[in-house]
């Protein structure tokens, strides 16, 4: 049952993560656009959802200790299937239903082996290219506040 | 491997309920009916097609009272079972005395050891058995009485064992403790809350 | 006695036009949108989010204007629709370490590694209410300036950390959390419950008992280790996926309280840490819930229990503001019949008493309030 052809398991499950996390946090207009150009007019069925629930935020006693539970934020998943036979999954946070559904259409058709560096170079990175400029934006705000201490010389040594 | 992992990735995703709010509700709304009035036999039809060793009774029941907060304890359980009620309800599989909800083949004295049995503050800590019989009507009559039920009434099940009605019993003598039961066949299923005194008719 | 009264529904619908229009007040000014709200009164919104338990801006948005703007009455509803829905999952506990930084300053340490970021802060304001505040003028754009390369601001707990001058976080033993919206709180509690409990209390309890503890009653001489600001992303782990899957992130304010323990005989004289995490940027409230967990934590350094901040059934049976407020408010409803108990029993009373017992008592007590 070995699949030469395929990266090691480990690897894809890694791309896989990537890619997921990356449906989760992208727009929801940028998907909707981005799955008119690349889902094309494939049939999606639903197999469950998209359902708005919750998600318990965790954190940990001190930071790093045992964990405790912080409060909810509220979530959507939904997971597909695409004419392919793959099956795709999403959760993201806050109540989008169609997010999550495209989210989830797109985990699938990243499954389809011919799509995926399409899903990749057009999705992913651009999702991920997106959010690193968002955060260095934040950042260069943030670091602008820092505060460069210099001290002033007392007395005579 | 791979050919495996998506079989079975597959496989969880499908024999759930169709319409997941109306078929929990009816579900729901059938073993209400059947916890109220023990003995009543329901049929919760083949709403949930679950992996074996599950009967659709046991699948339905589980699809609509299980989720997170539920941990599930099943007798024999696979990775395609695992996985399913992962996808389905949410609920983790966990030990015997975890479980909020058990599939079990037997239900025995040690049946009282094994599964939580909740605490004279919280006699709802416990655990709800599921129990897969080859008939809910046709074997040896037991006269069942108790809170939801007009005097006495009878059920015709076999396959239940011989030490079942000791454990009920001692089951019984654990009140408000104790484990509910919940007795199923194929598309069937028939209650046995912890109140209910079963003897032999 | 419970007898139910009927006769107040058409008083209780006009009650609710009346209040629906009191809400919108004069409608020649334009009504609220949700992105003001939780662009412009964004701390109002986090409050909502923290001690609503339940993080969604724009659901917390629609809660402070549906209030108009009475955060405890957004809280419960929030609580109330978080009831409403299933939980699909716990996530991994947020890793405060890898958090993108808004703002960071600690107290005890100049020096620290990814320097202190003062952030969008209040402090150094002057207090004084700024006229542009009463006009739409235009606001400049931010100052930027290159961050470093490297992302990593370790939590200066952990710089203490490595020299043992301060306990170690404590240990992760895998147990399952527990959880005050699953099981009811019995006491004594974990610290993971009480963590939760402080979290979503309410903060203005919540900043009356960590001042209590700095005026003496529980005596601590706390330093802010650090308070940082930021967004952390939020991983869960699906069984659908069998990996673990970033899903969003959300805002976060995290104290690291430090203060001193003189030792006991099995420890050497060290600092002790206080911890809060909250939703949102509420630096107050995470200040002060650290505070008060390092006080709850009095068993555990052999520390009296003397002051109310360090009695933790006082602590966790009234932080949470929804259920204070239900309790406190409920005397506002119907008790006709109760009352009418309580009268005819005064009356019973009286009429027992010696009629010279009643006169001479009310003289007395006459002179008593005249003087």
């Amino acid at each position: 049952m070995s699949e030469p052809a395929s990266p090691e398991p480990d690897t894809r499950v890694v791309q896989r993560q990537r890619a997921v996390s990356a449906f989760a946090q992208a727009d929801g207009q940028f998907l909707a656009d981005a799955w008119r150009r690349l889902g094309g007019d494939r049939a999606v069925t639903t197999l469950r959802g998209p359902e708005v629930g919750l998600v318990m935020v965790r954190g940990r006693a001190g930071g790093g200790g045992a964990p405790f539970n912080l409060g909810e934020a509220s979530a959507t998943r939904a997971s597909v299937r695409l004419a392919e036979e793959t099956v795709g999954h999403a959760m993201v946070l806050g109540r989008d239903r169609e997010r999550a559904r495209l989210a989830a259409a797109f985990d699938a058709l990243w499954q389809v082996e011919s799509e995926r560096v399409a899903v990749e170079t057009e999705v992913v990175a651009v999702v991920e290219a997106a959010l690193a400029a968002e955060d260095h934006k934040r950042r260069s705000e943030t670091e602008a506040t820092k505060v460069d201490f210099f001290t002033m010389m007392r007395g005579e040594d | 491997m791979a050919g495996e992992t998506i079989d079975l990735s597959r496989r969880a995703v499908e024999g759930g309920f169709a319409d997941p709010v109306f078929d929990a509700q009816a579900v729901f709304a059938a073993i209400l009916r059947a916890m109220a009035r023990p003995g009543t036999v329901v049929d919760l039809g083949h709403r949930a097609v679950p992996p074996a060793p599950l009967s659709p009774a046991q699948g339905a029941i589980l699809s609509a009272l299980a989720d997170q907060d539920t941990p599930v304890f099943v007798e024999g359980v696979g990775e395609a079972l695992a996985a399913w009620l992962g996808f389905q309800t949410g609920a983790r599989l966990a030990h015997a005395a975890e479980a909020r909800f058990a599939v079990v083949s037997m239900f025995g004295t040690v049946s009282l050891e094994r599964f939580a049995l909740g605490t004279l503050a919280f006699p709802d800590r416990s655990a709800t058995l599921l129990l897969e019989v080859a008939s809910l009507k046709d074997g040896p009559t037991m006269r069942l009485s108790g809170p939801g039920i007009s005097g006495s009434t009878v059920m015709q099940v076999s396959g239940l064992g011989e030490a079942f009605l000791e454990a009920r019993r001692a089951n019984r003598a654990l009140l408000p403790c104790g484990l509910d039961l919940i007795l199923t066949s194929g598309t069937l299923a028939l209650c046995l809350p912890r109140s209910t005194v079963i003897e032999e008719a | 006695m419970y007898v139910a009264v009927k006769g107040g529904e058409a008083a209780i619908a006009n009650a609710h036009r009346l209040l629906a229009d009191r809400r919108r007040g004069d409608r020649s000014v334009p009504a609220l949108t949700l992105a003001q709200i939780a662009g412009q009164i964004a701390l109002a919104v986090d409050r909502v989010m923290a001690e609503g338990s339940l993080y969604d801006p724009e659901l917390a948005a629609m809660a402070v204007r549906q209030s108009r703007g009475d955060l405890i009455e957004a809280i419960f509803l929030l609580r109330a629709y978080r009831t409403t829905l299933p939980r699909f999952a716990a996530s991994r506990p947020v890793d405060t370490a890898k958090m993108l930084i808004e703002r960071r300053v600690s107290a005890t340490y100049k020096d620290i590694p990814g320097g202190q970021l003062l952030g969008p802060t209040f402090d150094y304001t002057h207090r004084l209410i700024e006229p542009e505040m009463a006009d739409n003028g235009i606001v400049a754009e931010p100052e930027r300036r290159e961050p470093p390369e490297t992302t990593a601001a370790p939590r200066v707990t952990d710089i203490l950390g490595d020299e043992a001058m301060i306990e170690a976080d404590g240990i992760d033993d895998g147990e399952e959390p527990a959880d005050l919206t699953r099981s009811p709180l019995a006491f004594p509690a974990s610290r993971d419950l009480r963590l939760q409990a402080l979290a979503r209390g309410d903060e203005g309890f919540l900043l009356g008992l960590g001042y209590s503890t700095q005026r003496g009653y529980g005596r601590t001489h706390p330093f802010v280790g650090e308070v940082r600001i930021g967004e952390v992303e939020v991983e869960v782990d699906l069984p659908e996926f069998g990996f673990p899957v970033t899903i969003g992130r959300v805002r976060v304010t995290e104290c690291q309280m430090v203060s001193q323990f003189t030792g006991s005989k099995s420890e050497p004289p060290k600092f002790t840490r206080g911890y809060g995490l909250v939703f949102g940027q509420l630096e107050r409230k995470a200040m002060a819930m650290s505070l008060v967990d390092r006080a709850l934590r009095a068993d555990e350094f052999d520390e009296e229990r003397r002051a109310p901040a360090q009695d933790e059934e006082f602590v966790l049976a009234h932080c949470d503001n929804v259920q204070a407020t239900g309790f406190v408010e409920h005397l506002k409803l119907p008790h006709y019949v109760d009352f009418q108990a309580e009268l005819e029993l005064l009356r019973m009373m009286r009429a027992e008493r010696p009629a010279e017992a009643d006169s001479g008592d009310d003289r007395a007590s006459e002179k008593e309030a005249a003087e």
